[in-house]
């Protein structure tokens, strides 16, 4: 049976030190949804949704409650957009009115964000993709809960330049389709190599087509609970350090498969993935920077930086894959800037630039997450650090991904606030040479040697 | 059998378990198991109940006890007993 200690110790994990399940994400393949029309095509999104998702936030609020953990929140991924909206969409707006029918259904179902505005254009783009995608400004501009995301290369099919170009015109465009609120789009946009088909996180979940029809994938968080375990072994060897944090990263995940078997039971929707991301929040004491701090950096960006993310994102791999019976997703250590109080507080330091989170994204999932740049960065600049962030992803066979906002208006010095579990950052300078011709080159770059496996 | 954790800290004050035990068996809650320990100042008391035989939805259970602990001055919280036993057990 349970004893005192072990309860006394799951309670100070969700009261003191932030514990929590960050999302339910509920899956819905949309292929069915496909019409002739836009307008039919909205109804019977809206209709599938309503149907599959109903229940989604009360369930998830009945399982918070009778567990006594925080469900953050409650979300919905759904089928590429690109691919659903093909058969009807002939111009950019017909996608931004689907994006609207996606937004006011969210609303109504009470999620809080709906990941799927998305193409997969690994290799080349179909015309419904690139429409898609010319569409994501005002698609974003003109909704509240719409997260959109571009796949623009994988291991297998190298990297699509034309989509990487058009990407970084994309995230300039969409900057300034959403200036009057310090180009808050961007936030909800994320430009990946090697993206999940099961991902439960914003901004770049989506509903693969090797999905069923509708799925329960939850991601898990708890850097503060590794922060305070690491906390109470100042000066151990690195075998006790990995030690530590194994045998929590298994306490938090198990958590996680807990609330994603309960969800799937009570919504009579299948078990996917739990996803083991370390995942960190503005709240003090939340964050993944700390957790680095803790094993011995005096700010991230220090010298040996790499070298703890590599072993902290190895270890939560290892206790939290004992912990599931299907992991997936990202799983990794987020380390978003505007997100986590510790790397705005190690970029205002002077300790953390681009050039290092990029290093570090080597080793931890996902990418350069939620970096604000100066609103003057030219979109070919961004094009650049897009291809950067791929060749890393396709080279090293994983996900890596962009969330860059470059906030009109604004140059390094600067702060941005974005509210809510976005945080806010300071604008972070970006390498000022010029990568325009490179950028402009068309086609793609070949797929790896070492994707050549049959 | 279906298992809850009941767990209520605060300030040690005279009635506490008498209480709480009063309100589990007008409302057919069996107690497994009673345990207590102070931590850090604060009074602890953790017990294991089987709500099988009773009528109220966890929820009205839950509040009804959150309540009484309003009125003495403790945090009470009722848990289902999975969240422990999948963390502490492999």
């Amino acid at each position: 049976m349970i004893n005192i200690s072990e309860v006394i110790e799951t309670n100070q994990m969700i009261e003191h030190e932030n514990l929590d399940v960050r999302t339910i994400t509920l899956g819905v393949n949309l292929l069915d949804c496909a019409g002739g029309t836009v307008g039919e095509t909205c109804a019977k999104i809206r209709e599938k949704l309503l149907r599959l998702g109903g229940g989604l936030v009360s369930t998830g609020e009945e399982i918070s409650r009778e567990y006594g953990i925080p469900i953050v929140n409650k979300r919905i991924s759904i089928t590429p957009a690109a691919l659903v909206g093909e058969s009807c969409c002939r111009a950019p707006e017909d996608f931004v009115a689907i994006a609207k029918a996606l937004d006011s259904t969210a609303a109504e179902l009470g999620v809080n964000f709906l990941g799927g505005f998305s193409a997969i254009v690994s290799k080349g783009m179909s015309k419904a993709d690139e429409l898609l995608i010319r569409s994501i400004p005002e698609a974003l501009a003109a909704t509240e809960r719409i997260c959109s995301s571009v796949n623009v290369g994988s291991t297998k099919t190298g990297i699509d330049m034309d989509a990487v170009r058009l990407m970084g015109e994309t995230v300039k465009a969409t900057a300034a389709a959403t200036a009057d609120r310090d180009s808050l789009g961007c936030a909800k946009l994320v430009i990946l190599c090697n993206a999940p088909d099961d991902n439960p996180f914003m901004a770049g979940a989506f509903h693969g087509v090797s999905e069923g029809d509708a799925v329960i994938n939850v991601g898990v968080s708890g850097p503060g609970v590794v922060k305070y375990a690491l906390q109470q072994i100042p000066n151990a060897d690195f075998e006790t350090l990995c030690e530590t944090i194994k045998k929590t990263a298994f306490k938090i995940t198990r958590v996680g498969q807990l609330v994603a078997q309960e969800a799937s039971r009570r919504l009579g929707v299948p078990f996917g993935i739990v996803d083991l991301s370390l995942a960190p929040t503005p709240a003090i004491g939340d964050s993944v920077a700390d957790i680095l701090k803790e094993i011995g950096l005096e700010q991230p960006g220090a010298p040996g930086t790499t070298a703890a993310l590599a072993l902290l994102n190895d270890q939560v791999k290892k206790g939290g894959v004992m912990a599931s019976s299907y992991v997936g997703g990202l799983s990794g250590a987020f380390i978003p800037v505007s997100e986590d109080q510790g790397m705005i507080d190690a970029v205002n330091a002077g300790a953390l630039t681009i050039e290092k989170l990029e290093a570090m994204t080597c080793v931890c999932s996902v990418g350069l997450d939620m970096i604000a740049i100066p609103g003057d960065t030219p979109a070919s600049s961004i094009s650049g650090i897009i291809a950067d962030e791929a060749a890393i992803g396709m080279v090293n066979q994983k996900t890596t991904a962009v969330r860059i906002i470059p906030v009109v208006g604004k140059a390094v010095g600067d702060t941005v606030e974005f509210g809510g579990l976005l945080g806010h950052a300071p604008i972070m300078p970006v390498n000022r040479f010029d990568s325009a011709r490179f950028v402009s080159r068309r086609g793609r770059i070949p797929a790896p040697i070492h994707s050549f496996k049959n | 059998m279906n298992k809850v954790v009941i767990t209520v800290v605060g300030k040690d004050t005279i009635g506490i378990i008498a209480r709480v035990c009063s309100y589990l068996a007008e409302s057919r809650i069996n107690i497994l198991d009673i345990s207590q320990t102070i931590v850090q100042d604060y009074f602890n008391m953790m017990m294991i109940v089987d709500m099988a035989s009773c009528g109220k939805p966890f929820d009205t259970v839950s509040r009804d006890l959150y309540a009484i602990g309003r009125e003495m001055g403790l945090r009470i919280r009722c848990q289902r007993e999975e969240i422990f036993d999948k963390m502490h057990r492999v």
